[in-house]
């Protein structure tokens, strides 16, 4: 049945998280752009080897802390100041009192800074997403105990099957199989 | 072999760090042996310690139940000590959840590779920590169908919270802690999940597994955007850790009560705090090694130096700010100060009262079992031998267990049963509720706890692999027998 299925791409493994980080440089400098390699753990330097830059997670964090932080000055506020003014300890709700209104100010900033580290991990990576073409492949459940798998995608503008599979070989990619959708 | 090394090998042992999995495991060793743990078949251990512990959990509950539909005044609340069990229990629980956040965020920035291996059990005792503190304010409202109160919603009575209210910044602050524990300890699982997913023979462990691994596949480009994600929630639950301990503080610090109103409350209840949560850590993990031997991999004897090291640390700093709270009632001459520290807490019948004339405090036992649990009993861990023996560090760490909850029994009761007017003077005694409640609250916290082990994993697995030295990118290959255990580490 496998050859009428679209075909996703090529995968190989390798036998340690130093081979896959120099295959990975193998693959940058041969100009690649849709593929990826795929890890038990985080392998320390791979952004590097693959060509990625620092992941701008912390952008729309940073939006999300700010909205967090404005929440909590409207939430205080406005009830405070406006709806239902109390005195407390003598102290009206003025500018010298704005210290005691901080904590709370703090601790939405912080709710919603990991809300929104949550939600963008999940636009980012596009997860979740549990059907990928990936999992048909038998060996690829190793990923997760300590398999290391080095993915081109068909969709690839330099990915043909003989060449890659020459190029695969040649940075020492083992099991080498195509992986159809 | 002879004695005699040479001093280019004595210099290498010096800078060699001990390998933080023992034994030259590797990653599949790892990944069978953690995973075996929830896919095992139960052991009759665990029927036999959740019967018992989730009867203390249905008893602390019923009390529970007990008490909402009666009235607070079946606990031994009364004037003057409004406030005894409820806070205590509340403060007490709270504090043992900041070890797990200090394990997951701060060690994480402060690049303790040893927190691997620790990290996920103490965020799980974090979470069921939390949700223990949590029942007790919740409950000694009184009457908890107006809890909703607390919160700021637009209502047809237009009244709003008092924002500039500690006990309103206790809302928020421990709303917050439990909510982004929530999401670090999940996203921590994420991989793990995924390992325990693919490794699973069920089609429901298939099934559940695989939905709470949300199709995690380990590719390099969710790695990175994953990192960042887990660094941004590190470096947010630092301040975070800091600042629900200083919040529940406030609850004390920003009242005028003499015994309370301490401005060195802040740190001095976060160093409890995390005192307090490593001495569960090693209550819990200690056990844990015995029934499930393969975690002595892990959790080496050097991890537990570790956490005794910090334990010394963070106990050493309580007594200080004990000390120190002594001190400024002194130096205060405020006759309402001096009175608490020395009459109501320090005067013990036998130097006191004996040999200076000053009149035994009703508490004086509290406050001495604390001093002794919480300052005095941490000393031995200056021994290395000490830290090294499990049953002394068992010991111990069960002394600072009941150390931290007396300190938060001192610190409220103490202050409120002889105030100003001394007429109005008067013990505080417990009923039989509270005690249960209390004792249910352990019964809680475990269960949850024995849950938690049976069917999550409680190592970080990938974390795990990552100190493994053939995990560095850069790993020379396997040298020969003889010297592999001097190379190991060195790239690091």
């Amino acid at each position: 049945m496998a050859e009428y299925r679209k075909l996703y791409g090529m995968a190989a493994e390798f036998s340690s998280a130093a081979e896959l980080y120099h295959a990975a440089e193998k693959i940058r400098d041969a100009g690649f752009r849709r593929w990826d390699v795929h890890s038990p753990f985080p392998i320390h330097g791979m952004d590097q080897a693959m060509g990625l830059g620092k992941s701008w997670l912390s952008g729309p964090v940073f939006i999300g802390g700010l909205v967090g932080l404005l929440t909590a000055v409207a939430l205080e506020f406005i009830p405070s100041s406006f709806l239902y003014p109390m005195i407390v300890h003598g102290k009206p709700t003025d500018f010298m009192t704005v210290p005691a209104f901080f904590p709370i100010m703090f601790e939405l900033t912080v709710l919603f800074t990991a809300f929104t580290t949550v939600a963008a991990l999940c636009f980012f990576t596009w997860l979740p997403k549990w059907y990928h073409p990936l999992f048909n492949w038998d060996r690829f459940a190793q990923v997760t105990d300590n398999g290391f798998f080095l993915v081109i995608e068909a969709r690839d503008p330099k990915f043909s099957e003989a060449r890659t599979r020459r190029l695969m070989e040649e940075i020492g990619g083992a099991h080498i199989s195509l992986v159809h959708d | 072999m002879s004695n005699a090394t040479t001093l280019y090998e004595q210099q290498k042992a010096a800078v060699t760090r001990v390998p933080l999995v023992a034994n030259r495991r590797n990653a599949p060793w790892i990944t069978q042996n953690i995973s075996s743990i929830v896919e095992g078949g139960t052991p009759i251990w665990w029927w036999i310690a959740i019967s018992f512990t989730s009867t203390l959990a249905l008893i602390g509950l019923c009390c529970i139940v007990y008490q909402i539909s009666t009235g607070v005044g079946v606990w031994g609340e009364n004037h003057p000590v409004g406030w005894a069990w409820d806070i205590t229990n509340f403060v007490f629980w709270i504090g043992i959840g900041h070890a797990g956040t200090l394990i997951s965020a701060i060690l994480f920035l402060t690049r303790q590779r040893w927190r691997t291996s620790i990290n996920r059990a103490s965020e799980a005792m974090t979470l069921f920590a939390v949700i223990c503190a949590g029942i007790f304010p919740g409950i000694h409202v009184g009457r908890i169908w107006m809890a909703w109160f607390l919160a700021p919603v637009p209502t047809s009575n237009a009244i709003w919270p008092n924002f500039r209210s500690p006990l309103l910044w206790d809302v928020f602050a421990v709303g917050t802690y439990f909510t982004v524990s929530v999401l670090f300890w999940y996203v921590g699982m994420v991989p793990d999940l995924a390992t325990l997913r693919d490794r699973a023979k069920s089609k429901v462990a298939q099934y559940l597994y695989g939905f709470f691994a949300l199709g995690w596949r380990g590719a390099n480009r969710h790695w990175r955007h994953y990192e960042m994600a887990y660094l941004i929630l590190a470096g947010i639950s630092t301040p975070l850790v800091l600042s629900v301990h200083s919040v529940v503080s406030f609850d004390f610090a920003t009242s005028i009560l003499p015994g309370w109103h301490a401005t060195i409350f802040p740190p001095y209840f976060v160093a409890g705090a995390i005192f307090g949560g490593f001495a569960m850590v090693l209550t819990i993990l200690l056990p844990a090694r015995i029934f499930y031997p393969q975690l002595k991999d892990v959790i080496t004897p050097q991890h537990i130096d570790k956490m005794c090291k910090i334990i010394l640390l963070t106990g050493s700093i309580v007594g200080y700010a004990y000390a120190m709270e002594f001190f400024i009632a002194w130096y205060s001459a405020n006759p309402g100060e001096i009175w608490v520290f020395l009459r109501n807490r320090v005067a013990d019948p036998f130097i006191c009262e004996r040999l200076l004339g000053i009149p035994r405090a009703p508490y004086w036992w509290a406050y001495w079992s604390m001093i002794s649990c919480n300052v005095i009993a941490p000393q031995v861990f200056w021994w290395k031998k000490n830290r090294y023996n499990l049953w002394v560090v068992f010991l111990i760490v069960n002394l600072v267990n009941a150390g931290m909850w007396f300190e938060r029994f001192v610190i409220i009761v103490t202050s409120l049963h002889r105030d100003f007017l001394p007429s109005s003077w008067g013990m505080f005694h417990p009923s039989w509720v509270e005690r249960f409640t209390f004792f249910g609250t352990f019964g809680i916290f475990l269960t949850l706890f024995l849950l938690f082990m049976r069917f999550l994993p409680m190592v970080a697995m990938s974390e795990v692999k990552i100190v493994l030295p053939e995990s560095d990118p850069h790993h020379a290959p396997e040298p020969p027998a003889e010297t592999a255990s001097a190379t190991e580490e060195v790239h690091h």
